[in-house]
């Protein structure tokens, strides 16, 4: 089927008349299915890929997990950083994000500087300290590797938000329990990649299932030097970067 | 950029997760180990001289042991669903443990070392008094009128193997809240090994200020002669845990500043700054060394007894500011800074809000208004009962 | 030790008290764990389905590419071949739910082209990129270029 440009224009002008509300709505998520799909979580393990060489900062990420999973307005399931790392100093790097980068970034005006993105969301670790430290069980590690939480039953202590090395954590501020990044599992289970990796146009960030003998994700190890986020954290992160920087935390 | 925010926080660590509340519950709870190791020290280890204080140190520890969970219920979004904590405790969680030591602590040593060591005095008003207090009294002998020398004979062998049991117990209670900060690897001024004996010994210091403190007010309401021979013996042991405190303390800063790893500068920084007031001056200047100098020139010059007085009623006040200022710059301090290491937040103190300056006041004050009911409950001395 | 267990009788009214209070906790334990708990691991098993009954906001590329092939054809053969549909045109599960009732935006291109192609020293040198007030003076990026292929 085709799209003709008649009815783009419409679609255009519609935006003028109707202006942010049709917009809006085009935001707002169908209802939830009645009927979940047949998944085997045994079949699964999740985890991400991020290549640094191919983020370009562009927040098109924050702003897909915003609208997908109705993230509260200044929290984060994920975000973009920007670095700036002077000769030889490593220790002390320029970061910022600003928003999260859910609007980008304004240009850089160093030229001089190594400078690069970084995109951050939860690490899924295997043996992850939030997990760990939750005092009910309220947050876990779901059978196929997802770090998970349970509105329903989460106290809102925050200890989890504590434990984490990485600061994917937050408490809701409507729910008052603690929210963070489920690698879209409500997608991934029924087959469609996470909104983040959607919305990529680079292909910079890329699902990966490491239980599937034939996902991408065997090769882009194999074949790339690769790093976690702070690994004397010793989390068993399932986040692998690909040409990350040693000056990044 | 957030007002407040200097250099890069991840965007979700900006607000602070762990609010005044929270730096009332260890501080609650050392007064409450530190008053329990007093008593104890009268019962087991038989120093006769701090006997006028075993009571009273129980009642205090009684008294703040039951609003222990309240800056904790106040503070959790969803506080009804805190029974969960018996229900379902995660083993692998520090925290979930809390309600287990808690229970504990409450019913199986305080409430019982006080029940077998007031039950005599139970059993007396049970049939002396008139009107509704005396059903309390007659609900608390449990439908025993045994006072035989047989019967309070076994009460007091019970009584000695739960204070046996109390002093561990009262080791695990703060031990262990030390321990929530300590095991959380991702924050660098909390993880440490030390932090559970810190927190303990603190905790002594804390309680044993507060009993000492609380002995002399209460002597003087009740119109009572403050024994000297006492109050040295408190203060001596307060000089030489505190000592002991201070040291610990001290060796966490100077091993942090020679091995200098990744979170140095960024920690450094922080006590030179956002923290300095609170622990340069407070903790260490005004809350430690000006304390433990005033209870060791007591130790080592003869004074007069309302010298001595007057300067114990002063350590012991700045001891309460020194180590209320110390679980204040562990727990605000820890979460001033990012953990990336490369910025600061800072915590905005609210009054009248949920977690405000206000609810920790009154829960400050309300331990007290429960000591002076539970004191008018069950008298300090056994005379005054009968 | 008969005449020591009678003197004792507070102390076993005590201890029964607590056994009393045990027990009830126990039996309430038992009745008030969610169903499931602690079936799969120290959670609750339904948690599981309550985290994937969710609604989607993103349908994905193939529930694109079921109608609009033109465009799919178009984009295939250029440069922003590896970039989906959603990536520009935003999320739009209602809009394949219900094609009719709710058609997407069009996106506008002074906007949307910069957020990838302005230039900045922190993009990988590799990738295209412009300072748009230099390269175009402001005229809008699809009088020139067409988003579906663009070329050079």
């Amino acid at each position: 089927m085709d799209v003709s440009r008649r009815e783009m224009l419409a679609g255009a002008a519609k935006f003028l008349v109707l202006g942010f509300a049709a917009e809006a709505a085009a935001d707002v998520p169908l209802a939830a299915p009645a009927q979940l799909p047949a998944y085997d979580p045994s079949q699964h393990w999740w985890g991400m890929t991020i290549d640094i060489d191919l983020c370009i900062g562009c927040g098109n990420c924050v702003r897909a997990c915003s609208a997908e999973n109705g993230v509260p307005d200044g929290y984060f399931r994920t975000w973009v950083e920007r670095y700036h790392v002077k000769s030889g100093d490593q220790e002390h790097p320029k970061v910022e994000s600003p928003d999260g980068a859910i609007k980008g970034f304004p240009p850089s005006t160093e030229t001089n500087e190594k400078a690069f993105y970084v995109p951050k969301l939860c690490n899924h670790c295997e043996t992850s300290p939030c997990v760990q430290v939750c005092p009910v069980g309220a947050t876990f590690e779901s059978p196929d590797g997802v770090v998970l939480v349970d509105t329903t039953y989460c106290l809102g202590c925050r200890y989890c938000i504590q434990a984490c090395p990485y600061g994917c954590r937050y408490i809701h501020p409507e729910r008052h329990t603690v929210d963070k990044c489920s690698l879209c599992y409500h997608r991934i289970t029924q087959g469609l990649t996470t909104a983040c990796c959607e919305a990529c146009p680079t292909g910079a960030r890329k699902l990966a299932d490491l239980k599937n003998p034939k996902d991408p994700v065997h090769a882009f190890l194999r074949d790339n030097k690769v790093q976690v986020l702070k690994p004397h954290m010793a989390t068993r992160s399932k986040t692998f970067y690909k040409d990350l920087d040693g000056s990044v935390r | 950029m957030h007002p407040g925010v200097e250099g890069f926080m991840y965007p979700n660590e900006v607000e602070l997760q762990w609010s005044i509340l929270i730096v009332l519950y260890p501080y609650i709870t050392g007064l409450v180990a530190g008053a329990f190791i007093l008593a104890s020290l009268e019962r087991v280890f038989k120093v006769a001289a701090v006997k006028p204080t075993y009571r009273l140190a129980l009642l205090t520890a009684l008294a703040f042991l039951l609003v222990a969970p309240l800056p904790l219920q106040l503070h959790l979004g969803h506080p009804e669903r805190s029974f969960e904590m018996y229900l379902t405790p995660n083993r692998s969680s520090a925290m979930a443990m809390f309600g287990f030591v808690y229970l504990w602590y409450l019913m199986v040593v305080l409430l019982l070392e006080i029940w077998l060591d007031y039950r005599a005095d139970i059993v007396r008003m049970s049939q002396t008094t008139r009107g509704p207090v005396r059903w309390i009294y007659k609900v608390l002998t449990l439908g025993s009128q045994d006072i035989s020398p047989e019967a309070r004979k076994i009460d007091d062998t019970v009584g000695w193997i739960v204070t046996i049991i109390g002093i561990p117990s009262a080791f695990l209670l703060h031990g262990y809240v030390g321990f929530i900060f300590g095991s959380v690897k991702a924050n660098a001024w909390w993880s440490t090994p030390l932090m559970p004996v810190v927190f303990l010994f603190s905790a002594m210091v804390s309680g044993i200020a507060a009993v000492m403190l609380l002995y002399m007010v209460v002597s003087r309401f009740q119109k009572q002669v403050v024994d000297m021979r006492c109050l040295d013996t408190i203060a001596k042991y307060l000089f030489y845990v505190f000592l002991i405190d201070f040291s610990l303390e001290m060796l966490d800063l100077i091993h942090r500043i020679y091995e200098a790893d990744e979170s140095f500068r960024t920690l450094d920084f922080m006590v030179q700054t956002r923290l300095y007031m609170s622990q340069v001056v407070i903790q260490i200047c005004i809350g430690t060394v000006v304390p433990l100098a005033l209870l060791g020139w007591t130790q080592v010059r003869r004074l007069s007894d309302g010298v001595r007085r007057a300067m114990y009623a002063t350590a012991g006040v700045l001891t309460l500011i020194g180590i209320f200022a110390m679980r204040w710059n562990v727990v605000i301090g820890g979460q001033l800074f990012s953990k990336s290491y490369l910025g600061y937040t800072t915590y905005k103190l609210e009054f009248a809000t949920r977690e405000g300056l206000l609810p920790a006041i009154v829960l400050m004050i309300l331990p007290l208004a429960i000591l002076w009911v539970l004191l008018k409950l069950l008298p300090l001395s056994e005379k005054e009962a009968a | 030790m008969a005449g020591g267990w009678r003197h004792a009788r507070h102390l076993i009214v005590l201890a029964l008290v607590v056994a009393a209070g045990l027990g009830a906790f126990l039996i309430l334990r038992g009745a008030v764990v969610p169903a499931g708990f602690g079936k799969l691991g120290h959670y609750r098993a339904g948690a599981i389905d309550d985290n994937r009954r969710r609604p989607v906001s993103f349908a994905g590329q193939a529930t694109c590419a079921d109608c609009h092939d033109k465009q799919v054809e178009a984009r295939s053969k250029g440069k922003h071949r590896i970039v989906s549909c959603e990536a520009c045109h935003g999320p739009q599960a209602r809009h394949a739910d219900d094609p009719e009732k709710l058609k997407p935006v069009l996106p506008d291109t002074a906007i949307l082209c910069r957020r990838c192609h302005e230039k900045d020293p922190a993009k990988p040198a590799h990738f295209p990129q412009v300072a748009s007030t230099d390269h175009s003076g402001g005229a809008a990026c699809n009088a020139c270029h067409q988003p579906h292929a663009p070329k050079m």
